[in-house]
């Protein structure tokens, strides 16, 4: 194997303008320090010790979170900053979608601003003559291409730009997030070329949001996560690991959510002395906002939301078994009672709700702590942030405890169906009806 | 840093396109477009005439007459010598997309500057031509040897500045502004609106540090007056400095230049 692309011991450290925006001579004379000798918290390191090889003639994809370096790294492949740290080695010809159309001027025409932009990429004025038209072809700017680039729309500068980057002809193309740039009819266009490049046995670098695009295209992939490299491998183990840290950092998030949320309701709830019955706005489950009420005869303590291992989470997958369980006590024995469960979406819309005397228990005895767990063996939801209602309450209605919305959990899915709810189905067909490969981006 | 410096050849293309887009941009939408190139220094020279011709006209002396052209053998270069370092001031910074997103080599930029500015001057030469026609000064053969020399010597020297001030400009702004006014200074300190002989002692010991003063009396010496180009060693030493200069404004730059793409 010939590596095109070897980062080995990277790390950039990128200054921070902070309480200055630039710097002046003045400041500069003031602290003898023109470049260096620069304080530990004037700097923001953006890739650390970060290394990877990418092998002659495969596509390689960088995959992170916002901010986590990807574009450093794709900026430090293509030369134009170089590494605090370490060495970056890259063989052949490099062209680089960064910036679609980086160097047009506003001024002059499409015409023009082709040929500066190709000289700029390293083309020479023979080469470019003799792609032009294919280049105009490929923005489908027949018509405009003696129009001002001024007179462009976005579209059609990105367009422009995309079609002379790629009409370079590189050992190594770089991409940086650029097939959002066209409508779909182009983007497919795009994604054409570069399965042209790869038969051709280029090295393509793809840094993107879209697992798709990486889980498609891409032959080895890298995770970056706060300038550190995370894995690296196979694409669909990586990508694997990418989502699980994403779901990771989103319990995290709905775990603050619920706490607080809880938190919040107990403060104000030196709890009502007298039953809250007289609250109508509240005794009607489809219009109250969150809080907490009830005499509190008997008690939610503590509410979980558990996984089919029996975890606590708070993300959860359409089709996986859930339990919400619920641990309650009452101070004295009561026998009119009632547990109750009510699931919303995120726009207040009742998923499901029931309890137990809907489904026809007939309350005997409570006393104590005990537990209550209402398990879902699929929760068949589509993808979505969702609520929770728990209740303890007569059957009348009087509630003992009452806590509205105040659990906040996440369904993810791999697919994008929507609705809310995802009933289990599958497709047959009868006839001449052919499906092959994937449709996905 | 050599290496660097050979690559500058390389992209002689990428100049000349440059050049010709900014030349070509420069006056894209204006109604007289090419013709301002000529019409710039031709009001520079009617202002300056307007004041030392009508306003002040014992200022001068006898030997500066026909006075308008006399200004304008050095008027005409320090056109091109200071809008060369305001363009060449701002070029790295204006460029800046190029320089963050491409992988493009930034010296090119202030060089373009001085060389689109070249272009302006040498489209102002048929004026020039007009006026030594008209008051029948025709140039002598030493002189025609000696302009394109003096050219030369001037493009190295204002390339070397371009590369300082645009370099140093990324970091600290302030340079921009001190630059304008320090080219108003400099543009007195140069024998162009009054003769070197009239100069005294001490002003003439001031002047003779200014390259610029060598530059502009080469001019008016090939131009303007008669017999042969007796200033060619000043020329000659200022052209030697000029070289030195590049190479250190090259190696500043070179410097640099991994610090553009984030200070930008």
């Amino acid at each position: 194997m010939t590596t095109a692309i070897e980062l080995a011991n990277v790390s950039k450290i990128y200054r921070r303008y902070g309480g200055r925006q630039f710097a002046t001579l003045k400041s500069a004379l003031l602290q003898r320090s023109i470049l260096n000798d620069l304080q530990p918290s004037e700097t923001f390191p953006a890739l650390k010790n970060v290394s990877f090889k990418v092998a002659k003639g495969s596509t390689f994809g960088v995959m992170g979170r916002n901010g986590s370096g990807k574009s450093t790294a794709l900026k430090l492949v293509a030369g134009i900053t170089k590494p605090t740290s370490g060495s970056v080695k890259v063989d052949g010809r490099i062209s680089a979608l960064i910036e679609l159309g980086a160097g047009f001027h506003p001024e002059i025409s499409g015409r023009e601003n082709v040929f500066i932009n190709g000289i700029m990429l390293g083309l020479t004025k023979r080469e470019i003559q003799s792609r032009f038209d294919e280049i105009v072809e490929f923005a489908e700017l027949r018509d405009f291409i003696d129009a001002p680039v001024k007179t462009y729309s976005s579209g059609m500068y990105m367009r422009l730009g995309f079609a002379v980057a790629i009409n370079v002809d590189p050992d190594v193309l770089l991409v940086d997030e650029v097939l959002a740039v066209g409508d779909e009819g182009f983007t497919h266009k795009c994604l054409d070329k570069f399965g042209e490049f790869r038969r051709r046995g280029k090295t393509i670098l793809l840094v993107t949001h879209s697992l798709n695009l990486i889980e498609r295209f891409c032959d080895d992939a890298i995770w970056l996560d706060a300038g550190e490299k995370q894995a690296e491998g196979d694409p669909k183990r990586v990508i694997g690991a990418y989502l699980t840290a994403v779901e990771a950092t989103e319990e995290q998030l709905l775990a603050a959510t619920t706490a607080r949320a809880v938190q919040e309701a107990a403060e104000p709830a030196a709890p009502a002395a007298e039953p809250t019955e007289s609250d109508p706005t509240r005794s009607d489950m489809f219009t109250a906002t969150e809080g907490r009420w009830g005499s509190r005869e008997a008690e939610i303590v503590r509410v979980a939301l558990l996984d089919k291992s029996e975890q606590p989470s708070f993300v959860f997958h359409t089709g996986d078994a859930m339990s919400i369980r619920l641990h309650v006590r009452a101070l004295n024995p009561i026998d009119d009672f009632v547990f109750g469960i009510g699931l919303f979406n995120a726009d207040g819309v009742c998923c499901y709700g029931t309890n137990t005397y809907i489904e026809e228990m007939n309350p005997q005895r409570l006393a104590g702590e005990a537990d209550v767990t209402f398990a879902i063996d699929t929760l068949d939801l589509v993808e979505g942030t969702y609520k929770l209602d728990v209740a303890i309450h007569k059957r009348d209605g009087y509630p003992y405890d009452y806590h509205r919305l105040l659990y906040t959990f996440r369904v993810k899915s791999r697919t994008q169906d929507i609705g809310v709810y995802r009933p289990r189905h599958h497709w047959t067909f009868a006839g001449d009806v052919l499906f092959g490969g994937t449709n996905k981006l | 840093m050599f290496a660097n410096l050979a690559n500058l050849v390389r992209y002689r293309g990428l100049i000349q396109s440059l050049v010709a887009r900014d030349l070509k941009a420069r006056y894209r939408g204006s109604v007289l477009g090419f013709v301002w190139s000529f019409i710039n220094p031709l009001l520079l020279l009617t202002i300056y005439s307007f004041v030392f011709s009508v306003v002040l006209p014992d200022l001068h002396s006898k030997e500066t007459e026909p006075y308008a052209l006399f200004m304008f053998c050095g008027i005409l270069p320090w056109t091109w010598f200071s809008s060369s370092l305001t363009e060449a001031a701002g070029s790295l910074i204006s460029g800046g997309n190029l320089i963050k997103k491409v992988l493009f080599p930034a010296e090119v930029l202030p060089i373009v500057s001085v060389l689109a500015n070249m272009v302006h001057f040498i489209l102002g030469l048929p004026i020039l031509a007009v006026f030594l026609i008209y008051y029948r000064r025709p140039p002598d053969l030493d002189g025609l040897f000696w302009f394109p020399v003096t050219m030369l010597v001037q493009l190295t020297f204002t390339c070397a500045l371009a590369l300082f001030v645009s370099a140093l400009a990324v970091h600290f702004r302030d340079i921009r502004d001190i630059l304008s006014n320090l080219l108003t200074l400099w543009f007195f300190s140069t024998p162009i609106i009054y003769w070197i002989k009239q100069a005294p002692g001490l002003g003439k010991q001031v002047l003779d540090f200014n390259p610029m003063t060598h530059l502009v009396v080469s001019y008016q010496e090939i131009l303007f007056f008669d017999g042969p180009v007796g200033h060619w060693k000043w020329l000659l030493s200022v052209g030697a400095f000029s070289v030195l200069l590049f190479l250190a404004g090259y190696w500043l730059f070179d410097r640099l230049r991994d610090s553009f793409a984030e200070a930008v």
